[in-house]
């Protein structure tokens, strides 16, 4: 028996999952200014008739660190940033607690210039002064070599409340953001534990007693205590959540797309043989972008309760804003929800104030009323679709950096759409006759959120990498490092890779049956040449416990689905 | 966050899975630094940097540029085409307007390769910017454009297939041809009879430093430039005049790169050689990808970087001062060297030996050229290779003449079949390329 909880923008989705498929689901309006209540009050009703003890997973998704990014409610943190050559760190700036300090390490982890104890004291001292209680502290090839950053930490000695490292948050090379995934680790980190704290103990006082999982960004889960070192990747885990949703009913050993059409936004994602694309380096949304792991989602402003206008040309507009609901449910602007009321597809909703919004536009276009919605209709999908087939030739269009690869290069083509949100089904049938493309509306599409919560695994990846010239071996991010010699092979560092893998999912919370979906992402070798002799070889690897459903309920949602 | 001026494009194509041989400078670890670098500075995420992915060329796109022999197949690789992609795919993304400028980060290089490629010189098969230049004409039909190559050895390949072109101003620094790799590239080279001057080659002394190569570029490239006025700039950006360079003997620093390509501005950069694959690739190719997005780049210094340990000696910038003086002479007399080189319609003979170091080939060659002031000239070329092929090729420029159109047909159709055991015709007027075998 599973719980699922997602916390969205306007609804907090609860389901209960058994063996034999959805046995509850409910709704609660969400409480954005007091998202614990709605958590609680969602857990509160589901648990009305159900035996708390027989509960043996919850997983929770929230926007809770998501809105204190977005509105800014985070909390002061000084980050001390140790660039050495390059682009001036000054452009990475975080906030006004925020010094570049001396000290540098090259691409290979070799130390040019120490660090240097009495400048890490002075700024230790202005933290201090400030009221600052959590410090990020990252150095340029940290991923190399972190000792410059276990230093500073050291100089800093417990006088912060917590200190985070720029070389735990991932093994991928990227300076700029690892500066801004440690800041925002720092930043939410007293929200979020204050948050599970709360939610733990009430859910203690309910009777449930299982440890709580929590939904990260790459559609993995981790466990509420391994979360406290990286808060930051619970970031929006909600787009996670839907998409983990639609894999049930994902086609196994094909390419699929997932739309996911909400009032304001679809949100368009990609899978693989049932297993969600991810970001290549990190969340990346505008001119925002950081290291946390995390599906590939794209969204585009166009959704049920869009505006819709007929420009000085006279053609039809779609969103990107929307100015309330549609006007079938209240609202004062014609939206596409309206044209579905006019075409009789929606059958909730006012048909009379739904037609008078159509026709207005109708008047505008010249059409008729019945004419002029299925022509919204049918913009809104080609607006769709259009934009993800422009994803889908920019996922085909990403560099390799060997021969190989550009002559074997994977093309996602998906034969297969499926339709999660509000107006998912009436759009399925549509989409399918414009574009001759099976078109799947995901069944319980309106908690789908909750069960793509409740079903995901635990997630993780490592990076490991050796030199042999410098005859170590090492995974920085775990902490861990090696001397090997130089007769270290391939088979050696995919072992260590694989059981560091195993340690970090089994404290993640991983189910041990889970643990054989390891993917490799990564490896390359090189010799390495000085004065035209061998002198070693470098070995790179990243592996990941890739993202996708805990193991038995699949089957039982899809029977479910025919079933009803 | 981080914002540029203008947009620049990047192919950056590492080929980790070629290499010459594994002990060859020419190999795959040559940019795993240069990406280490390039990853942690977050370049990518730039948003005016647009990463985009090579393409490949086609055999038409390489017999715009080359006569194969005895095929484009026999003579590449699929990293050589894939190279030669990158370039190509900067050229579309510059001239479509997508970005201002685009530097190809590609291997292996190209700027040794010749018009007659029997195969493998000082680690290139065939020449990257050359079919990119004759890519862009052809395609986007621009008239005028200059190929600034600053690598450290000659560029050889390049002086070859601008021989002719009044249209091409060709412009290679390197280390004096008396003390490297290939072993020419003397002021004296100015280019064909009907090209004098469109060609100059600019030796510079071993042991020359920043100061030395700036120089250079401000008084002898840059006032060039501006007097020939070309729509489009191209830099065969070679990175092997550093100071830690293995295989030469110049003092040039990451700072210098990216001073230069500030100056000089190219419109494309196409990665020639650069063998300090460690202590220099990483942060010149960094400096350079600023300076072209238009970046400060001052940050950008080699960890051992001592400028006063890289001084020039004031012997050095003597003989660069006097160097410059003698090519701005020869720039200034193009003109007036040109007529001197022939009466109009004669037929012009040269003789040369080419030696191919990678694939130890040895092509002797006997070329025959309109002298024309109309346009490049059509040409043949008889090349022997030992061991390999005898072929003849036959060229005519992309803007000739009418008597030049014919003079080119009549090369080809009187050839001697029984002489050779092919011979080529690439009229690019009409972008054809016909092989009698």
């Amino acid at each position: 028996m599973i719980l699922g909880l997602d916390v969205g923008g306007t609804h907090t989705d609860v389901v209960f999952l058994s063996q034999k498929g959805v046995q509850k689901h409910v709704k609660v309006p969400t409480q954005s200014d007091n998202l614990f209540k709605s958590v609680l009050s969602g857990f509160t009703l589901i648990l009305e008739d159900v035996d708390p003890g027989r509960i043996q997973r919850v997983v929770i998704s929230t926007t809770l660190t998501t809105n204190a990014i977005v509105q800014q409610t985070v909390t002061p943190v000084g980050m001390i940033v140790s660039a050495g050559p390059g682009i001036d760190p000054e452009n990475f700036r975080t906030g006004d607690h925020y010094y570049a300090v001396g000290g540098s390490i090259n691409h290979r982890g070799r130390e040019i210039e120490p660090i240097n104890e009495m400048e890490i004291q002075r700024v230790g001292e202005k933290f201090k002064k400030a009221g600052i209680e959590y410090v990020g502290v990252v150095s340029k090839f940290c991923v190399r070599n972190p000792s410059h950053e276990i230093l500073i930490e050291r100089i800093l000695n417990k006088q912060f409340k917590q200190i985070f490292l720029g070389h735990h948050v991932s093994g991928n090379l990227n300076f700029p953001r690892r500066i801004a995934t440690t800041y925002m680790n720092a930043a939410v980190y007293p929200l979020h534990k204050e948050f599970f704290q709360a939610v733990e103990q009430s859910l203690e006082e309910m009777g449930l007693t299982v440890p709580i999982q929590i939904l990260k960004a790459d559609g993995g889960t981790m466990t509420l205590e391994a979360s406290m070192d990286f808060p930051a990747q619970t970031v929006l885990s909600g787009p996670a959540a839907s998409i983990m949703g639609a894999i049930p009913y994902a086609p196994e050993g094909h390419d699929a797309v997932v739309l996911d059409i909400g009032g304001t936004t679809t949100d368009i994602a990609f899978l693989v043989d049932k297993t969600p694309l991810l970001e290549p380096v990190g969340i990346q949304r505008g001119g925002y972008k950081s290291l946390i792991r995390s599906l590939r989602t794209v969204s585009k402003g166009i959704g049920g309760d869009s505006a819709l206008r007929v420009n000085d040309d006279g053609n039809l507009t779609v969103g990107p804003d929307r100015m309330g609901p549609a006007m079938a449910f209240g609202g004062s602007v014609p939206t596409p929800t309206d044209a579905l009321v006019v075409l009789g597809l929606m059958e909730t909703g006012e048909q009379g104030r739904a037609r008078q919004g159509i026709k207005s536009i109708a008047d505008q276009l010249g059409m008729a009323e019945k004419e002029a919605a299925e022509h919204i209709f049918k913009i809104c999908c080609n607006i769709i679709l259009k934009k993800t087939f422009e994803m889908i030739d920019a996922l085909n269009a990403k560099p390799v950096y060997t021969v190989h690869d550009f002559l074997e290069g994977y093309k996602f083509s998906p034969d297969t759409i499926l339709l999660m949100g509000g107006p998912a089904r009436f759009f399925a049938k549509k989409i399918q006759d414009m574009y001759q493309l099976e078109t799947i509306a995901v069944p319980y599409a309106s908690v789908a959120n909750a069960i793509g919560a409740a079903l995901a695994r635990t997630t993780c990846e490592v990076t490991v990498n050796a030199d042999t010239e410098q005859g170590v071996v090492t995974a920085h991010e775990e902490d861990f490092a090696e001397p090997v010699s130089k007769s270290f092979s391939k088979d050696d560092l995919l072992e260590t890779a694989y059981s560091l893998l195993k340690d970090k999912a089994k404290n993640a919370g991983a189910d041990p049956d889970t643990l054989n979906e390891v993917e490799m992402v990564e490896f390359q070798e090189f010799n390495i040449v000085r004065n035209f002799s061998p002198k070693g070889k470098i070995f790179r690897t990243k592996i990941q416990l890739k993202p996708g459903l805990i193991h038995g309920y699949e089957s039982m949602l899809n029977r479910q689905a025919l079933e009803n | 966050m981080l914002n540029a001026p203008h947009k620049t494009g990047l192919v950056f194509f590492p080929a980790f899975d070629w290499a010459i041989d594994p002990t060859h400078p020419e190999r795959e670890e040559r940019l795993l630094y240069t990406q280490d670098q390039v990853r942690e500075e977050g370049v990518f995420d730039v948003p005016e940097i647009i990463e985009y992915k090579p393409e490949i060329v086609t055999p038409k796109d390489i017999q715009r540029a080359h006569f194969c022999v005895p095929d484009e197949q026999t003579v590449t690789t699929e990293s050589h085409l894939i190279s030669a992609g990158g370039a190509k795919a900067i050229a579309n993304a510059v001239m479509l307007n997508e970005v201002k400028n685009g530097f190809a980060l590609v291997r292996p290089p190209g700027h040794h390769s010749m018009r007659v490629t029997h195969g493998g010189r000082g680690f290139c098969h065939i020449n990257i910017e050359a079919i990119m230049v004759e890519y862009i004409r052809s395609q986007f039909g621009v008239k005028r454009i200059a190929v600034i190559d600053t690598d450290c050895h000659h560029g050889d390949g390049s002086d070859d297939i601008f021989w002719h072109d009044p249209d091409v101003l060709f412009i290679s620094l390197h280390q004096d041809g008396r003390t490297m790799y290939p072993g020419t590239g003397f002021p004296r080279d100015l280019g064909g009879p009907n090209a004098k001057g469109s060609n100059l080659n600019i030796p510079l002394p071993p042991g020359t430093s920043t100061k030395g190569y700036l120089y250079v570029i401000e008084n002898c490239v840059l006032p060039v430039l501006e007097a020939f006025k070309p729509d489009l700039v191209v830099n065969s950006a070679g990175q092997d005049n550093h100071y830690t360079d293995p295989l030469t003997n110049m003092n040039f620093s990451a700072q210098g790169y990216a001073r230069l390509t500030d100056m000089l501005k190219p419109d494309i950069a196409v990665l020639e050689g650069g063998y300090a694959i460690e202590g220099a690739l990483p942060y010149v190719n960094l400096g350079i990808i600023l300076a072209m997005a238009g970046i400060d780049y001052s940050g950008v210094v080699e960890p051992d970087y001592n400028p006063e340990r890289l001084k020039q000696s004031v012997s050095i910038t003597d003989n660069i001062k006097r160097t410059c003086d003698q090519i701005m002479t020869y720039w200034g007399q193009r003109y007036e060297l040109r007529e001197a080189a022939g009466e109009p319609g004669q037929i012009m003979t040269r003789h040369r030996e080419v030696f191919y170091d990678t694939d130890n080939i040895f092509d002797r060659q006997k070329e025959k050229i309109r002298v024309c002031r109309d346009c490049g000239g059509s040409f043949e070329v008889d090349s022997k290779a030992t061991p390999g092929n005898h072929i003849l090729g036959v060229h005519i420029p992309i803007n000739a003449c009418k008597a030049c159109r014919e003079q080119g047909y009549e090369f080809y159709d009187q050839a001697d079949n029984t002489k050779y055991q092919r011979i080529y015709l690439q009229d690019r007027t009409t972008d054809v390329y016909e092989v009698k075998q």
